[in-house]
């Protein structure tokens, strides 16, 4: 048999049809959901008079609307009533759902895998694009539209073309104040936010290998900023010691059965990829975007960049118009940019890795005197853990708000927004024009240099910063 | 779904590049249940500011593309979030072909789910389209899926590439899960074949 790619394993693993001329047919063994994107999907089903397939194979949560304090007294009717849908939902077609009143409730990415339901091998849809965040386990995830959700519900399968692969090979330790969150952050900028555009990416090398699960699921988690929408890296002792004894991992002996055949799907040496890029992580520097777009981005080093040095018209023009939105002026420091508030959460930053490095830079110290900083856990069981670890009280020391997990700021459809012209240190990712509310001002970042520029009040070079 | 076959219509040219869907339809009209009634929210904070009046200088706020069914635009159109709400603004809102010379996957995909036929050209015939519509404001094009062709009245011509598969569910209108829902016997099968630990 030929090499293969552990993208083409999980791949021919589900195909339930092929045809020459048309797009395969591929089986999911999880669908994950939540309240925005299902609404219609559900409605669709209805009006059809079709079923859910395999709600076993279904799992839902709320967390895009969510409010993260006072979270049962959602005041937004039309907020409210898309949550009402949902309980509505799963109950009429009997879906599993982490509710609010759930201690499994979270971010949808965050939940999937603490509850053991991201596996290796399996294919994995979610009507969000950050869906790439399981890849992480060597599942083949991928965000899926509306539309994809009613097919997935009804079949449980999916037509896809298949993508062409993309080997990102990362060699090197990442340096002493650096994270996986500078390393993507910092691929992005330098290859911007489509050349994983019709791939699915396969991050490899020691640089990987070296990290643990929270950050091999930051580095997917932004595959979709590099265009692509799966991230893939394949399954080793980290994942697995991370899968077991999680609620719905398999135990015992069948869980030594499934590590025996999770082994098999590395990639095959001599397997080959439709393009390969090497990036060394020993180079990487703390990370800071200065536009409208992920790849936007510049290190903490650096002053805003002037339009007239990029190459062509039109990026000269989108630089440009980044700017004026972002009310920024080329030359100025990185480091002298002055923020109004700080958010530590999301899919990409909201697990409790993220939340111990915050902790670490910000205790002792207070958040600068006019900036407003929020901590959002990922999910309940981050938040619980955090307060066993005490963790909680280190940020209330400091000045944080710290409150109930959700999506929150990172896409601003709760309350949770920035006023216009408000400028944000965010650990989310997107930093698109209004993505934190009308005229929001977004800058991208890891969470340790989140956090330093809480206390701060500007952004600043966390490699020097003096812990106490 | 409302089949696809031609349409004529002059061109809104919106030149930008990586336009994301945040951009498209913003979070906060995510929130409705309904599968219509979108359009009004499309590109919402360009079209109208903060007092909700239309702000005169956006291009879909130019009486000469009022009604326009065709969006010309820049690369890596609709990336970031899956949302479908996009292509339900775009399409509520009148437009049922977008140019661009790449779009993000999901959105990609979303289109042909919502009768939209999004079109990839190179850039450079991309450009010279920008600049027929620089010299001539409504520059008009007739786009023929069956064919396979955009056009206009002066003797332009450019042939474009679509899945096959795809140009027939637009050209029929053929629903998805229909289609699926045919192949019971073989999914059966799959399910009978394979655990999913």
């Amino acid at each position: 048999m030929s090499p293969k790619t552990i993208f083409e394993k999980i791949w021919n693993d589900h195909v339930v049809e092929e045809e020459e001329g048309k797009p395969s047919l591929l089986y999911i063994d999880l669908h994950l959901i939540h309240e925005v994107t299902t609404p219609q999907a559900f409605e669709g089903l209805r009006l059809a008079e079709r079923k859910v397939r395999r709600p076993d194979l279904t799992f839902a949560t709320m967390d895009h609307n969510v409010p993260t304090k006072d979270r049962f007294n959602i005041t937004d009717p039309i907020a409210k009533k898309q949550i009402d849908v949902l309980y509505e939902n799963c109950k009429e077609f009997n879906i599993t759902l982490a509710g609010l009143e759930s201690k499994d409730q979270g971010i949808v990415h965050i939940i999937g895998p603490e509850l053991g339901l991201t596996l290796p091998g399996k294919t994995i849809v979610c009507g969000d694009s950050h869906t790439s965040t399981h890849g992480a386990f060597g599942a083949l995830a991928f965000g899926i539209g509306t539309s994809e959700v009613e097919h997935v519900l009804a079949t449980q399968c999916l037509q896809q073309e298949k993508p062409k692969t993309l080997e990102i090979n990362i060699n090197g330790d990442l340096p002493i104040g650096t994270s996986a969150k500078d390393l993507i952050l910092s691929i992005i900028s330098k290859y911007g936010t489509n050349f994983g555009g019709g791939y699915v990416i396969e991050y490899t090398g020691e640089t990987i290998r070296n990290m643990t699960m929270e950050e091999r699921m930051t580095v997917c988690n932004m595959s979709i900023e590099a265009g692509a929408r799966a991230g893939l890296i394949a399954p080793d002792e980290t994942t697995f010691a991370y899968i077991e004894g999680r609620r719905y991992t398999p135990k015992g002996e069948e869980l030594t059965n499934a590590i025996a055949k999770w082994r098999q799907l590395a990639t095959d040496p001599g397997a080959t990829y439709d393009k390969t890029i090497t990036i060394q992580a020993n180079e990487v520097v703390p990370q800071v975007t200065w536009g409208t777009s992920p790849g936007m981005g510049t290190n903490i080093m650096q002053s805003v960049p002037n339009p007239d040095d990029f190459a062509t018209k039109t990026e000269k023009e989108a630089a440009s118009r980044a700017l004026d939105y972002m009310g920024l002026t080329a030359g100025t420091l990185m480091q002298d940019i002055p923020i109004d508030k700080v958010f530590i959460g999301s899919c990409t930053n909201g697990r409790i890795e993220d939340l111990r490095d915050v902790a670490k830079v910000v205790k002792g110290y207070s958040v600068a005197p006019l900036v407003n900083a929020l901590i959002v856990p990922g999910s309940q069981s981050v938040k619980e853990q955090a307060e066993r670890e005490g963790l909680d009280k280190i940020f209330l020391e400091a000045g944080f708000e710290w409150r109930e997990s959700g999506c929150s700021m990172c896409l601003g459809m709760n309350s949770d927004v920035l006023a216009p012209k408000e400028r944000c240190a965010s650990t989310s990712n997107r930093n698109f024009e209004g993505r934190m509310g009308r005229n929001s001002r977004t800058h991208l970042l890891s969470p340790a240099m989140a956090a330093a520029a809480a206390i701060q009040g500007h952004f600043t070079d966390v490699r020097e910063w003096k812990f106490k | 779904m409302e089949p696809f076959k031609k349409l004529t219509s002059v061109v809104t040219p919106l030149n930008r590049p990586n336009i994301d869907t945040d951009a498209i339809i913003p979070t906060e009209f995510l929130k409705r249940i309904e599968r219509t009634g979108f359009g009004q929210f499309l590109f919402y904070e360009w079209r109208f500011d903060e007092q909700e009046k239309q702000k005169p200088d956006f291009v879909l706020n130019k009486p000469v593309y009022e009604g326009s069914n065709i969006l010309l635009t820049g690369s890596n159109f609709g990336c970031g979030s899956s949302r479908e709400h996009a292509p339900w603004a775009l399409s509520d809102y009148g437009f049922k072909v977008i140019i661009a010379s790449a779009f993000a996957d999901i959105f990609f995909n979303n289109c042909f789910k919502n009768g939209i036929l999004p079109i990839k050209l190179p850039e450079d015939i991309v450009q010279q389209l920008f600049q027929k519509i620089n010299e001539h404001e409504s520059f008009q094009i007739t786009v023929d899926l069956e064919k396979q062709t955009i056009s206009d009245s002066q003797g332009f011509q450019v042939i474009f590439d679509v899945d096959p598969y795809r140009k027939e569910c637009l050209l029929k209108g053929l629903d998805d899960i229909g289609i699926t829902l045919e192949k019971e016997e073989k999914i059966k099968q799959y399910e009978g074949s394979y655990i999913v630990i």
